[in-house]
């Protein structure tokens, strides 16, 4: 069954800027030069992990086509999204779904959120009819973990926060994707239903060939869940890999210190962000070669001269340090 | 005052729904002492956010609150006319809802919010006041003349709290101010909300789902499933030594970087709010329940020193 699910999914070398001020003349990098795919003849996970600010939502507002790139090209099915015909967009609305970050914000307060869910399956004439329909979507909210008589009918400030963030989920299967990017989709839940969801994620890559982007700021679910795991900072991809790997063994220094801020379970564990979050003044290294030199542990002069290139280091295994820690 | 600033007891909140009422907050209590941080976790769904609006009166028809009492100060909340009810709010228990960020008014900037805050209370307040607020949670000034969209997420859940506490209420109720915050702005903002509950000596009701950072920042915590508060205690003695089976899986979920792929979620889903099967509420996903779990629901009961667990089969240690 997986091999039906082929499209595939590309940004390559894209960068994002943001224009503000008179005239523009403000400018932002929110995304540089991020070469990344998913999907294809071979379904994965992939999870995009990275501090507030880092360009994670801006990398799925691309890879959706909500912002074109500045320079560079993102592809599906090998066209670019941004010259698609009428008929290859409709493939690709249908076949690339979202679940966005802020399950506040998406839905239509004046709506149930029937429509929500009623709107995607009439849009893309998938159900036979209205009953096709009725059970498309209790399926799909089953799989979230919510009860269809308790949830059809409500208006969404009738819903809890994680309930409305898991209508987002269900609403993204019900179109049978080929991938999902969700930004974020499990932080409004409890720890058990997030396992839950992310498990069924998995299933679903596995049973049903649906590729997954996992944006989070959760070290700990995106090893869980994903294949490979991206880390971004300040826009740029900093380190990339298999999700053991990255975790078990990161080779670039930021990567170590998001892993090191992670607080325990356990109250008796102190939590320690000395890493990430370097005292007053920091260490003096100025940010103008590699951006993550002033805020590291192991920065000299020399990160300080040019920003480095991410290197394959391994084959899948790439890192942007001009001296990657070392591994094991 | 030595007595607890905000005293809950047999709280319960219904939703009138087509199917008949949904009892969303079921009979809940629980003290709150001056300058405490108390944690409140659970299932999702489970009242945590109908409990922090019940307590601001802020449950909107077709909910009520269907019976408790709620004590602030010794003042009896549930009493209090609309007037004094709108200068109990802000000044002495304060809010900061779940999903903040969007509650703030895309239209006016910061400053005139904090304006039409001090206007409410016929606060006049003076020219740098603002600013000492915003200086408090760590944002520089100029936020004040910044629109909501011209923040970052981090940014603008530490205006929301500079609105909770400007103020400098007794209680402050913060409902997942930090989801989908990466650590380092968790811990700044949670530092922030530390500190400034530490200047005013307000106590705190903090609800999250993060139970890592709750074990780091709360004296005590309580555990919610199906509108009850099923467990209570230190936050030490309950993440030791979890006792309500609710509790011991919900902590048992945790991700770790041990072992990948180790799923953990609790099978089935928690029971309908408008049933209400008779007994215990989580007899349908519990591993140990007995015929009388489904006859008789538990009371809480104290199982060791400030720990309470509502729980037919755990007895005291
Ligand atoms: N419309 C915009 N105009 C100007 N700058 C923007 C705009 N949208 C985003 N940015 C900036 O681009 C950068 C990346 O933002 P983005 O939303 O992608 O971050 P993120 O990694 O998703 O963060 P978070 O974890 O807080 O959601 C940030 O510095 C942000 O301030
Ligand atoms: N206006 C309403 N009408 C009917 N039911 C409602 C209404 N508002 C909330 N509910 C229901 O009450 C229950 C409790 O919701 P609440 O928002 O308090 O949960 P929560 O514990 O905060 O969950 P989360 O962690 O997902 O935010 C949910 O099942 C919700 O669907
Ligand atoms: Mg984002
Ligand atoms: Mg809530």
């Amino acid at each position: 069954m997986s091999a039906s699910k082929t499209g595939r999914l590309e940004a390559r070398d894209a960068s994002v800027v943001f224009r503000s001020g008179f005239g523009g003349r403000i400018a932002k990098t929110a995304l540089r030069d991020a070469t990344l795919g998913i999907g294809g003849e071979k379904p994965s996970i992939v999870a995009v992990v990275g501090e507030s600010g880092s360009g994670k939502t801006t990398l799925t507002h691309l890879l959706l086509g909500f912002r074109s790139p500045t320079s560079g090209t993102v592809t599906y099915r090998g066209v670019d999204i941004a010259k698609m015909t009428g008929g290859e967009r409709r493939v690709f609305r249908r076949e690339v779904q979202a679940v966005f970050q802020d399950p506040f914000e998406v839905f239509n307060p004046f709506y149930r959120v029937d429509h929500a869910l009623f709107t995607p399956l009439s849009v893309f004439g998938i159900a036979r009819d209205r009953n096709d329909a009725r059970a498309k979507i209790e399926t799909a909210l089953e799989t979230v973990g919510l009860r269809p008589g308790e949830t059809l009918g409500k208006y969404p400030h009738q819903l809890s926060g994680g309930q409305r963030q898991r209508i987002m989920i269900a609403r993204a299967l019900l179109l049978d994707p080929h991938i999902i990017l969700a930004d974020e989709p499990v932080s409004m839940v409890d720890a058990s239903l997030r396992s839950t969801i992310l498990q069924t994620l998995l299933r679903l890559k596995e049973e049903a060939g649906i590729s997954l982007v996992y944006v989070t700021h959760d070290l700990t679910t995106a090893y869980q869940v994903a294949d490979t795991i991206v880390v971004l900072f300040a826009g740029v991809i900093v380190e990339s890999g298999g999700a053991e790997e990255v975790i078990n063994a990161p080779r670039h220094p930021y990567t170590r210190a998001l892993i090191d801020a992670i607080p325990s379970p356990d109250p008796d564990v102190p939590w320690n962000l000395d890493a990430i979050e370097p005292g007053e003044g920091g260490n003096g290294i100025p940010g103008t070669g590699c951006p993550f030199a002033p805020r590291c542990p192991f920065a000299t002069m020399d990160c300080a001269r040019a920003e480095p290139a991410l290197a394959e280091i391994a084959p899948g295994r790439h890192v942007r340090c001009i001296r990657p820690l070392g591994g094991a | 005052m030595s007595g607890p600033v905000l005293e809950v007891a047999d709280l319960s909140v219904r939703y009138r729904t087509p199917v008949g009422p949904a009892y969303a907050v079921d009979g809940i209590g629980f003290n709150l002492m001056p300058r405490e941080r108390m944690g409140l976790v659970g299932e999702s769904g489970s009242g945590k956010s109908t409990t922090v609006l019940a307590l601001m009166r802020m449950i909107r028809p077709p909910g009520e609150i269907s019976a408790g009492h709620v004590r602030l100060e010794g003042r009896d909340v549930l009493a209090l006319s609309e007037e004094d009810l709108r200068r109990t709010r802000f000044a002495r228990m304060s809010l900061v809802p779940q999903g903040a960020m969007s509650s703030l008014n895309p239209v006016l900037p910061i400053g005139a919010q904090f304006a039409d805050l001090f206007a409410a209370h016929d606060i006049d307040p003076d020219d740098g006041h603002v600013a000492g607020l915003l200086s408090r949670v760590g944002l520089p000034p100029a936020v004040a003349a910044r629109f909501p969209h011209e923040l970052s997420g981090g940014m603008k859940q530490r205006v929301c709290i500079a609105l909770a506490i400007a103020l400098t209420p007794a209680v402050i109720l913060a409902d997942e101010p930090t989801s989908a915050l990466d650590v380092v702005v968790q811990k700044q903002v949670l530092a922030t909300l530390g500190r400034v509950q530490q200047d005013i000596g307000a106590a705190i009701i903090l609800i999250g789902h993060d139970m890592a950072l709750m074990a780091h920042f709360v004296d005590r915590i309580g555990v919610m499933y199906a509108g009850r508060l099923v467990e209570t205690g230190p936050v030490k003695t309950v993440f030791r030594s979890p006792t309500h089976p609710y509790t011991k899986l919900l902590i048992g979920a945790l991700p770790s970087l041990t072992a990948r792929r180790a799923f953990q979620g609790i099978p089935g889903v928690p029971p309908s709010l408008t049933e209400r099967p008779p007994g215990c509420p989580f007899q349908t996903r519990c591993p140990i329940a007995e015929a009388r779990c489904r006859i008789e629901a538990p009371a809480p009961r104290p199982v060791g020193s400030d720990h309470l667990v509502a729980c037919h089969l755990v007895g005291p240690a």
